[in-house]
């Protein structure tokens, strides 16, 4: 067994956060800093006839105001990496010039020398509206009506046909087909801590630092430097702690480049930290599609095709990955399932609305819901129990690596038990007849299911639009510490924990000995970032790798140093030894891990020996006497590691609610979830990691909801108003595991991030209506408020 | 026009003149240097901005700094005693009762409260006095265990 990888270690980042020293963006403090803060529209869709500023520009301590004019020529658009045939991309500069398309939209930047002072200059900002009709229905949208981007000449910015077989056919070939309109609500991700940047220009050396709360600190400073003018090799992007993204700091956002360029105009540090309402307005929301899916079976259950039509509501302009997220449902639309004919008809739509992107599970959540619910729907229909159904159409574990109708290879997989598994933990039977009993005692009991697959470790890089792969760099130090580097910048996730357990026990050095570096694009090497559940799968691989690489180079040093063929070194416990000497006394370290002699390195002695640490080693390679001839000297290694394939973890999760009749509300009994996310580096990682995404699938199947009302005014624009589930109202959750290693990477690991917000979300609302069936229910739309089941009994 | 205050915080007496809108937070992050006190919401919901004022646990974003004129203030900074960690903090590291770490300041501050009112905290009462502070990482579980063991460790 190995000493690190696989057991539950807690981590090695958390003193500093529960002491509270870490620094955050704005717990980073630089002398004469400017503060920034932004006029934004109050209006959903409007025409800006003027922005008078001279009055704000009067008032003591505002150092300057600039309007979309000022900016419109001299910073680059918002980018939109996503590449989709007949894509329509408007134009979308970093400050509102004569249209404002969402409540929130950026309209001018007031910098001054105290952020009260900022705050109260918003209100002398007098900007001149014409107010246009807005366009907020997703639907009514792509029909016609108003247009939003007038150049266009209507709504729709795409349309999109995926999926393999002939759909046609296999609904005709179908016993019966069920149909149902499935409402995936918008959402809005809610780091806790909001989105900031401090931007600091020093004029003189002509660099520019900015430190961003981003995923992405790599990718944002290629972006921000095409968008700025700056050569990237004079542009450094910092991402200090960042308290949360869930794909809402997967992006490139306006502030980013504003408050870049406004401290390179003023030549002074500027910082904006965003208000929980700014947050709300113009930080990119999730899910938002309207769809309906078609399913078709035979009488015993097999299904015979899906099609999901679908409208995608994509906001008023594109973000980094706003229109490829639909894309990623369709990708999924197999689920866990043999389904011959998969078609995804989507229809990409402009709004009034803040724009959608990644929020954690992208795109899968939306597929998973579809068809869980409809498997759950056939059942129905079927007189079936969901279980067998699910059961008879999944694909065996020998029938692996499974290629769908989706066009995917599913690396590999054995659902059936994971779902024993769950089925074992729940007592699935004996839930069934206790609820027969309270049933007729007439109790609201609901079982529910869901057994959903999701698609991980983005990705290969021809599937991404920027680069799949990730990077690490491995260094001993010349007194035997261990440096990591990895491009895969967490926020959360625990990489400082997960990335020194590989390299602990590849290395057999102490976990303590080993630091992990991120997030400052000044030091580590180029990398892509951390979402989409790729941080282990792809990031930790390279950190792997790039130890393998190490160790060849360390090994033909211990070779030489102990004057034997390689071949005959063994590596065991961090020590490289003579094969035939390893009985024979193992000899002291020369200079002890952190008790190096102060001054000058010290040679190591090698004299007589016949072994050597991993770390004598690297001190030796810094050393460079006694290492070979055509070797270089210095100890490190770095390695990008670009994955074949996706990988696809898969689980069964089991839900039982049960429905007050008099308020319809729901109460949580049970909630058991059984994942396989392939090799665990960390289990207490994985437990967090699942129990805060079955939380999100919570939020999203009882409380949250982004409300735009018919004026495409934003309903919910504070946490007063936007429902985030509380700890009182979410269960206990039973996890347990299965480990189907993945082919796709030497770890076997598979990813788990965002596992829980894709499939719990179907078991609870498969549960609610469950619960809901005596009275005829058969689909609730999301999220199940109290009222909406309350008037569903009612009215039944 | 400028107010003079007085305030103790992890038991170091300030004195300071200012303007009577400064929020307490702000005043703590701003002023005194003290980061570990977050902003999550500006309307009291999140609980990022816990701190003890004279023993009970209030929301610093949204009071203002002149209302704590002559109180005193605990805030996470001012929790580890001679460099050992309360035992709540001690909680959060042995279940990982945090991801990213914004809310635990607040999540800490709020926790010590439950056991000082309640030694023996059920985990339905853990999560009750939990209500006022929100987390988007953990799911609340790692965290509810986290105070369990702080209780126990506490209780002796």
């Amino acid at each position: 067994m190995s000493k690190y990888v696989g057991q539950r270690i807690k981590r090695t980042e958390d003193p500093r956060l529960i002491k509270g020293l870490a620094h955050y963006v704005d717990d980073i403090r630089l002398p004469d800093t400017l503060h920034v803060v932004f006029v934004r529209s109050l209006y959903a869709h409007a025409r800006i006839n003027g922005v008078d500023a001279s009055d704000a520009l009067k008032a003591p301590g505002v150092v300057a105001v600039y309007t979309g004019k000022d900016v419109a020529e001299k910073i680059g658009p918002v980018p939109c990496a996503s590449a989709l045939p007949d894509l329509k991309v408007p134009d979308y500069r970093v400050l509102a010039t004569d249209k404002a398309l969402f409540v929130g939209h950026p309209i001018a930047a007031i910098v001054a020398t105290d952020k009260y002072v900022a705050r109260d200059a918003v209100d002398l900002v007098s900007v001149e509206y014409e107010e246009l009709p807005a366009v907020v229905d997703v639907e009514d949208a792509a029909k016609g009506g108003t247009v939003i981007h007038e150049k266009f000449g209507h709504n729709v910015a795409y349309k999109l046909t995926s999926g393999e077989g002939d759909i046609e056919a296999a609904l005709n070939s179908a016993d019966r087909i069920v149909t149902q309109k499935m409402i995936h609500q918008r959402l809005a991700p809610i780091a806790m801590e909001t989105r900031g940047v401090l931007a600091r220009y020093f004029p003189g050396e002509e660099e520019l630092t900015i430190w961003s709360s981003t995923q992405i600190p790599h990718l944002l400073r290629t972006q921000l430097a095409l968008m700025i003018g700056i050569p990237e090799n004079k542009l450094r992007v910092i991402t200090p702690e960042v308290g949360g993204g869930f794909g809402s700091k997967l992006n490139v956002y306006a502030e980013e480049a504003l408050l870049g360029w406004i401290s390179m105009q003023l030549g002074k540090p500027a910082k904006w930290i965003e208000t929980r309402r700014e947050n709300f307005q113009s930080t990119i929301h999730g899910r938002a599609q309207v769809g309906t899916v078609e399913i078709g079976c035979k009488n015993d259950g097999t299904i015979t095709g899906l099609r999901y039509n679908v409208f995608a509501d994509l906001g008023a302009y594109h973000q980094l990955l706003t229109p490829a997220i639909p894309t990623l449902t369709g990708l999924m639309l197999s689920g866990a399932y043999k389904i011959p004919a998969i078609q995804m008809n989507v229809t990409g739509v402009f709004t009034n609305k803040m724009a959608t992107d990644a929020y954690r599970g992208a795109g899968r959540p939306e597929a998973t819901y579809v068809v869980e619910r409809a498997m759950d729907l056939v059942a129905k229909e079927l007189k079936m129990d969901p279980v067998e159904l699910r059961r008879k159409n999944f694909p065996k574990s020998d029938e692996f690596p499974f290629h769908t109708a989706t066009g995917l290879d599913y690396d590999s997989g054995n659902y059936e038990a994971a779902l024993d598994k769950a089925l074992d933990l729940s007592g699935y039977q004996k839930l069934r007849e206790e609820q027969k009993q309270v049933r007729a005692n007439g109790k609201l009991i609901g079982i529910g299911m869901s057994s959903y697959v999701e698609i991980c470790a983005l990705g290969p890089s021809q599937a991404m639009p920027a680069g799949g792969w990730e990077s690490a760099t491995v260094r001993i130090e010349p007194t035997g510490k261990v440096t990591i580097m990895t491009g895969a910048s967490p926020h959360g996730q625990g990489q400082e924990t997960s990335f020194a357990q590989i390299a602990a026990d590849e290395l057999g050095v102490d976990l303590n000995d080993v630091t992990v570096i991120h997030g400052d694009t000044a030091i580590v090497q180029y990398g892509i970032g951390t979402f989409g559940s790729r941080a282990t799968a792809v990031g930790g691989t390279a950190v792997l790798v790039a130890i393998q690489k190490l160790k060849e180079k360390a090994a033909k040093i211990a070779a030489h140093m102990l004057q034997a063929d390689s071949s005959r070194l063994i590596f065991e416990a961090g020590r490289y030894s003579l094969q035939a000497a390893t009985a024979a006394g193992v000899s002291e370290p020369v200079v002890p891990v952190g008790q190096a002699p102060a001054g000058a390195l010290l040679e190591p002695a090698t004299e007589g020996k016949s072994s050597l640490t991993i770390q004598e080693i690297a001190l030796a390679a810094h050393v460079a006497k006694e290492i070979p001839p055509d070797t270089e000297p210095g100890l490190s290694a770095t390695y990008f590691f670009e994955p074949k394939n996706f990988t696809f973890p898969f689980g069964t999760h089991i839900c039982v609610v049960e429905i007050d009749k008099e308020t319809g509300e729901t109460k949580f009994l049970r909630y058991v979830a059984v994942d396989d996310c392939g090799k665990v580096i960390n289990p207490l990682l994985v437990d967090g990691q699942v129990h805060g995404g079955i939380v999100q699938s919570i939020g999203q199947a009882l409380y949250e909801e982004v409300v735009y009302d018919e004026q495409g005014q934003l309903v919910t624009g504070e946490l007063m108003d936007y429902a985030l589930p509380k700890a009182s109202q979410v269960p206990w959750f039973e996890t347990d595991r299965t480990e189907t290693p993945s082919p796709v990477n030497p770890l076997g690991v598979k990813g788990v991030g965002e596992a829980g917000t894709i499939g719990a979300t179907p078991a609870i609302v498969n549960a609610i209506v469950d619960a809901l069936s005596p009275y005829g229910v058969k689909h609730v739309d999301m999220p199940v408020r109290p009222e909406a089941v309350w008037k569903l009994i009612s009215e039944a | 026009m400028k107010q003079a205050i007085s305030i103790n915080v992890n038991g170091v007496d300030h004195h300071d003149e200012i303007e009577p809108r400064l929020l307490l937070v702000h005043y703590l992050r701003d002023l005194l240097g003290l980061t570990g006190t977050h902003i999550g919401c500006e309307t009291s919901i999140c609980g990022a901005c816990t701190v003890l004022l004279d023993g009970q646990a209030v929301k610093s974003c949204t009071m203002f700094a002149v209302q704590a004129d002559g109180a005193n203030i605990t805030t996470i900074e001012g929790l580890a005693a001679n460099g050992q960690l309360h035992p709540v903090q001690e909680g959060f590291w042995e279940h990982h009762g945090l991801q990213c770490g914004y809310c635990t300041p607040g999540m800490i501050i709020a926790a010590t409260q439950i056991i000082d009112r309640n030694p023996n905290p059920s985990r339905d009462e853990i999560r009750h006095g939990l209500e006022g502070n929100l987390c988007r990482c953990t799911g609340y579980q790692h965290i509810v265990e986290a105070v369990e063991y702080a209780a126990k460790k506490a209780a002796g």
